[in-house]
């Protein structure tokens, strides 16, 4: 395999709706910002293209990204869609490094998107729940703020995980968005008022839960000679693993923790895993990722992380499957202030503040989730910290750390059936 | 519907009603037992004729080792393994709200069975509840024929 770079990225702002616009300008303005970032690549340098879009139902639209395709003017280079629920976006990136990795291209374009708005939240709702078992779950109640409730209250149950500790999340996500003006919804909150927002499924509250967006994200991935010729600053993606749990949660087993290199076994006498409490393929695609990467002691060897925190339950889960802390320590982590950046005022005491900032963007809790743009927003983002140009493309310096060096992204599918880890390294 | 003329939302951009509905001949193949035993009462799972493992939902290839799966007899009562209270859902359920999912856990089982909790007031329920399996007696073929309730309830 060949050492893979980013070179550029771009993002439209996220919003609730975006009528003005449809799929196609919205990945061609992300498109643009993202080749006028690099001005000595030029479009004849593309070797070809991979789109994401989660859901059909709300594009109604099949092969929507042939059309983003021939919007951009890639016709008649090579393309195709990647569709993995929420980890779309993730899987796209792993895609388009795919291509460069194994030399079939030079230089490879993933763009992401979806329009969400086009329905009502709670037909959007019933939309995202047909990504569980239809047969067996769906019909149930088909709603995965559920299932995520059903799979923290679990956690709670093992860990002794509280509410407070994932309002704290929340309050984090919102007020890091303050100085992120591609976000949808920042606001400065305390745990108190995410916790009387409107009960949407015990124990999750409408702060705790992602909002619908409209959106697009492109990244440009280049070999290194490429990579070399076209960009002053290119940001090296050094690991990149994912992995998969069974669709229905109730299938899932109960067995033992897969270790990472810092853990053993004993640490987990007791745990049965799985179970319903955390994400299996989370910890997979960590620990592929890692031994690429070369990474022994994650909480050690990075310097930020982006995850997937649809839910503010599934960013403490995540802390735990990617190694930043045991299982069953995610409330605490986050309780101490380690996922906290740097700097910035939460209105809360926080004794380890600063120690590995964990969604410094906001995440999509504050930043928005339109699928498909989700996991390519992160790359985005994650990209620009370690190029050290936040300050640039966001328009202020609050969310820049000082000389990040490595920085984790992570995408995540309904309940954890598809999940991906990418690693990117500043050079 | 063409002929009663177009639903306009906006006209810069121009914004219009669209309508989509579809139905399906669905079969459950393989997992059709299951829904049969429904409405006679039964919960049927599935258990491994290699290994063993024993899934408290019907797949007819066992996860673990590949091989091939025997129907079997989930019991009728369990506990809950865990539960939420949905005060939203997606739009086919919002006119039920609020409604409790909770997956159960068997004795014998290895796996889980996802279900709704009835008969018990919110504030009641917890994990390591016992419950029982109850059967519409009009059975729609639907996993929702069977629900749970508290097992000490007649
Ligand atoms: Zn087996």
């Amino acid at each position: 395999m060949r050492p893979v770079y980013m070179i550029s990225g771009g993002i439209t702002k996220f919003a609730k709706a975006h009528p003005d616009k449809d799929f196609r300008f919205m990945v061609k303005e992300a498109y643009d910002y993202t080749l006028r970032d690099v001005p000595r690549f030029s479009k004849d340098m593309i070797d070809g293209a991979v789109g994401s879009y989660f859901s059909d139902h709300f594009t109604r639209q099949l092969k929507a990204a042939s059309m983003a395709q021939d919007y951009l003017g890639l016709c008649p280079k090579p393309s195709k869609r990647i569709e993995g629920g929420g980890a779309t976006g993730g899987l796209c990136f792993q895609s388009a490094w795919e291509a460069v990795a194994s030399g079939r291209m030079n230089s490879c374009v993933a763009f992401g998107f979806e329009t969400m708005s086009r329905v009502n939240t709670w037909k959007g709702n019933e939309f995202i729940a047909l990504a569980s078992d239809t047969n067996f779950d769906f019909p149930v109640g088909g709603f995965y703020s559920g299932y995520y409730a059903m799979m923290v209250q679990r956690h709670m149950h093992e860990f002794g995980t509280t509410v407070e500790q994932m309002a704290m999340v929340s309050v984090k996500n919102h007020i890091n968005a303050l100085y992120n003006p591609y976000s949808q919804k920042a606001k400065r909150l305390t745990i108190k008022q995410v916790r009387e927002s409107p009960m949407v499924a015990t124990p999750l509250t409408m702060e705790d839960i992602c909002t619908m967006s409209d959106g697009a994200a492109v990244c440009l991935l280049a070999s290194e000679e490429v990579a070399a010729k076209a960009c002053e600053r290119p940001v090296k993606i050094i690991g990149v693993g994912s992995g998969s749990d069974a669709m229905r949660m109730a299938d899932r087993p109960h067995g033992k923790v897969i270790l990472l290199p810092h853990e053993q076994e004993s640490d987990y006498a007791h745990l049965k895993y799985p179970g319903v409490h955390s994400f299996r393929g989370g910890r997979m695609a960590a620990k592929l990722a890692y031994q690429m990467a070369g990474i022994h002691n994650p909480m050690e060897e990075l310097s930020f992380v982006e995850l997937h925190d649809a839910y503010t339950s599934s960013e403490i889960q995540t802390y735990e499957d990617l190694g930043l802390c045991k299982y069953g320590e995610g409330g605490r982590f986050v309780e101490r202030g380690t996922p906290f950046m740097p700097g910035i005022d939460y209105g809360m005491s926080l004794p380890k503040q600063e120690r590995l900032p964990v969604n410094p963007s906001g995440g999509l809790l504050a930043c928005g989730h339109p699928v498909g743009a989700t996991g390519l927003m992160q790359a985005v983002f994650a990209f620009w910290q370690l190029q050290g140009t936040m300050s640039k493309h966001l328009g202020n310096p609050t969310l820049q750390l000082k000389n990040p060096r490595r920085g984790l992204i992570h995408s995540h599918a309904g309940t954890g059936t598809y999940i991906t880890v990418s690693i990117l390294e500043a050079i | 519907m063409g002929e009663k003329g177009t639903i306009v939302y906006g006209v810069d951009p121009l914004i219009v009603h669209d309508h989509y509905e579809i139905d399906y001949r669905h079969s459950y193949a393989e997992d059709s037992p299951f829904f049969v035993g429904l409405s006679k009462g039964k919960l049927l799972g599935s258990r491994c004729t290699g290994c063993r493992y024993t899934y408290a939902t019907p797949r007819s290839h066992c996860m673990e080792c590949g091989a091939p799966t025997a129907w079997h007899e989930v019991p009728l009562s369990g506990r809950i393994h865990t539960f939420t209270i949905c005060h939203y859902g997606g739009e086919a359920f919002l006119k039920e709200t609020p409604f409790t999912l909770i997956l159960v856990e068997f004795e014998g089982a290895d796996t889980l069975f996802l279900s709704r909790l009835k008969g018990v007031k919110s504030e009641a329920v917890r994990i390591g509840m016992p419950v029982r399996a109850c059967f519409s007696k009009t059975p729609a073929f639907k996993v929702t024929d069977v629900w749970f309730e508290p097992a000490d309830r007649e």
